[in-house]
């Protein structure tokens, strides 16, 4: 099967690429910032995967463990992973200690090959997930990514983790085992400090992604999480939150999300039609908006339509 | 993957070799796709009288998010005396979408189709003077969308749900609204033959034909259409009649609803 791999390799060796290009070689610049005792946070920008970008616009944790540092969520690409590494070698010497994914979102997985020898764990069904997708995930990531992705190929994780009380090298978290982003999300609390890392299921300033999303669901998820009260929440996507707003923010986008679509397929609107309408103010501001909303038409409409719209036959 | 990239590729390389049939009227395609005087000889029948027209607006997202569902709003209302509007895409295994004659509706319809690479997506309205206006976007996509297995098969209750339909009218914004429970299987991937809706005729309470959509492989998986009246012409009910190429009838009834 020629995959877009393939391709990219055709054009590298047929095209001839302007001479920047290789002048200056494409990387990440990650820096993690101190945000807790022990916990370092590598902050995405709040865009979609862009060839400016790299990808680099996911959220991700370190954690001090016995052995090294723990990392919540590895990235884009095995470049990302790569510049990772770089990165948290500064911190701790002796490197990645164990990997968490928090879903199968290639953003959140796809630095897992750097670190492919250490225990890189998830919910069951998340690794079934990143298996099952994870190829077609690649096409789509080298198609929106070009030669940021090169070299990478998708690992899933490689440890079952199950929700409860768990110990990751040698650190006590709270694991739990959610959805509503995809059908596997994990949350984590930091039993030292409290610090709950959400993964997809909180988003702050930056428009929440549905394509594999259960609106209901998901505010259950985020019922739960509420109630937690956690002191500090680290969010898939955007800045760290001490409020509690990134929990409220994206509740209060999927309900008018949910109501935006439910008149639309009350009103006989087609999909196009639907991304005319102005999003409000409150949202306009989010990063990555119109897009977000224009992929959410695409991702939700069908389902919604079909509840609403009466049998004719 | 593989068969819808040699068959793209095959249409490619034929390119040069097509050029050589020049069309009678030879036009400066904005997208310059490539392929555009191909599909006016095959598509259209190489017409003595077409122009590319602004007037013709063909909206879609500039990227297909979901390959398998690309919505489209086709609309032509800019022009009287519309006949016909062929939708289709320059780049695709079976470029032609669907041909939508709207007789007493509005030349205007929204409607989903399987993308298969990026490409340009046209409408080509033909009004009762035979003059034919072409007016098309164009369209990102990671593709796949015709050359995969229809996604109902993974349910086990398809069959019981083949040509079910949802939908109602909006009396006073004038609106049609269908849903049609189909596989529409392309016949591309390996072992699945084709199996789609051929047309779906509309008619009010005498019978009298309202409009027709002649349906084509690239619709998407349960075919979704808005369509659009002038509303104080709109009958109350319309008939919705249709089938598909084995024979399977379609048959509903559209009423307006309790809101709007
Ligand atoms: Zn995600």
């Amino acid at each position: 099967m020629p995959s877009r791999r393939a391709a990219l390799g055709f054009l590298a060796a047929s095209v001839a690429l302007p001479q920047h290009v290789f002048a200056q070689p494409l990387s990440y610049d990650l820096r993690p910032v101190p945000v807790l005792p022990g916990i370092w946070m590598i902050e995405g920008a709040t865009e979609y995967f862009s060839m400016q970008n790299g990808g680099a616009i996911v959220n991700c944790a370190l954690l001090q463990g016995e052995t090294g540092l723990i990392l919540i969520d590895s990235g884009s690409s095995r470049r990302y992973g790569e510049a990772l590494n770089t990165a948290i070698r500064k911190l701790d010497l002796r490197g990645v200690s164990a990997v968490v994914n928090t879903h199968h979102h290639p953003d959140h997985f796809f630095g897992n090959q750097v670190f492919a020898d250490k225990p890189i764990l998830a919910l069951g069904q998340t690794g079934a997930l990143a298996r099952a997708e994870g190829d077609s995930f690649s096409d789509n990531m080298y198609r929106l990514l070009g030669d940021w992705m090169r070299g990478t190929e998708p690992v899933a994780p490689n440890t079952v983790l199950d929700p409860g009380e768990v110990m990751i090298d040698g650190r006590s978290f709270t694991a739990l085992g959610l959805s509503g982003h995809t059908a596997a999300d994990l949350a984590l609390i930091d039993a030292e400090t409290g610090l709950l890392i959400t993964g997809d299921l909180a988003f702050l300033d930056r428009a929440p992604t549905t394509p594999h999303a259960d609106l209901a669901q998901w505010q259950t998820s985020l019922d739960a999480l509420v109630a937690i009260g956690a002191p500090a929440i680290l969010p898939g996507h955007g800045p760290l939150d001490r409020t509690g707003a990134s929990l409220t923010q994206t509740r209060d986008y999927l309900i008018w999300l949910n109501e935006t679509l439910t008149k639309a397929a009350q009103n006989g609107q087609s999909m196009v039609e639907i991304m005319d309408v102005a999003l409000p103010a409150e949202f306009a501001g989010m990063g990555a908006q119109p897009q977000e909303f224009y992929r959410s038409v695409s991702h939700l409409y069908s389902g919604i339509e079909r509840a609403v719209l009466p049998r004719a036959n | 993957m593989l068969r819808s990239t040699l068959a793209s590729l095959a249409i490619v390389l034929a390119g040069p070799a097509i050029a050589a049939d020049t069309p009678h009227v030879q036009l400066t395609d904005p997208y310059d796709s490539g392929m555009w005087d191909y599909h006016q000889i095959k598509l259209l029948g190489d017409p003595d009288d077409i122009r590319f027209d602004d007037r013709i607006k063909v909206r879609a997202p500039e990227a297909a998010e979901d390959a398998f569902n690309v919505p489209v709003l086709v609309d032509a209302t800019a022009l009287e005396d519309v006949e016909e509007i062929v939708v289709s895409v320059d780049y695709g295994p079976i470029p032609h979408i669907l041909t939508y004659r709207p007789g007493d509706a509005l030349p205007k319809i929204g409607l989903r189709f399987k993308i298969d690479q990026a490409t340009a997506i046209r409408a080509s309205v033909r009004t009762k003077s035979d003059r034919w206006h072409v007016g098309g976007t164009w369209i990102d996509a990671a593709g796949g969308g015709c050359t995969a297995p229809a996604q109902a098969y993974a349910s086990d209750d398809w069959e019981e749900k083949l040509g079910e339909i949802h939908g109602r009218l909006w009396a006073a914004s004038g609106r049609a609204r269908l849903i049609v429970d189909h596989p529409m299987d392309t016949g591309l991937a390996d072992g699945i033959p084709v199996f789609i809706i051929r047309n779906l005729d509309l008619s009010d309470d005498d019978g009298h034909k309202l409009a027709s959509i002649e349906l084509r492989e690239p619709v998407n998986e349960d075919p979704a259409f808005t369509l659009f009246f002038d509303p104080a012409t709109m009958p109350p009910l319309i008939h919705v009649a249709g089938r598909d190429n084995n024979g399977n009838e379609i048959e509903a009834t559209l009423m307006a609803g309790e809101a709007n």
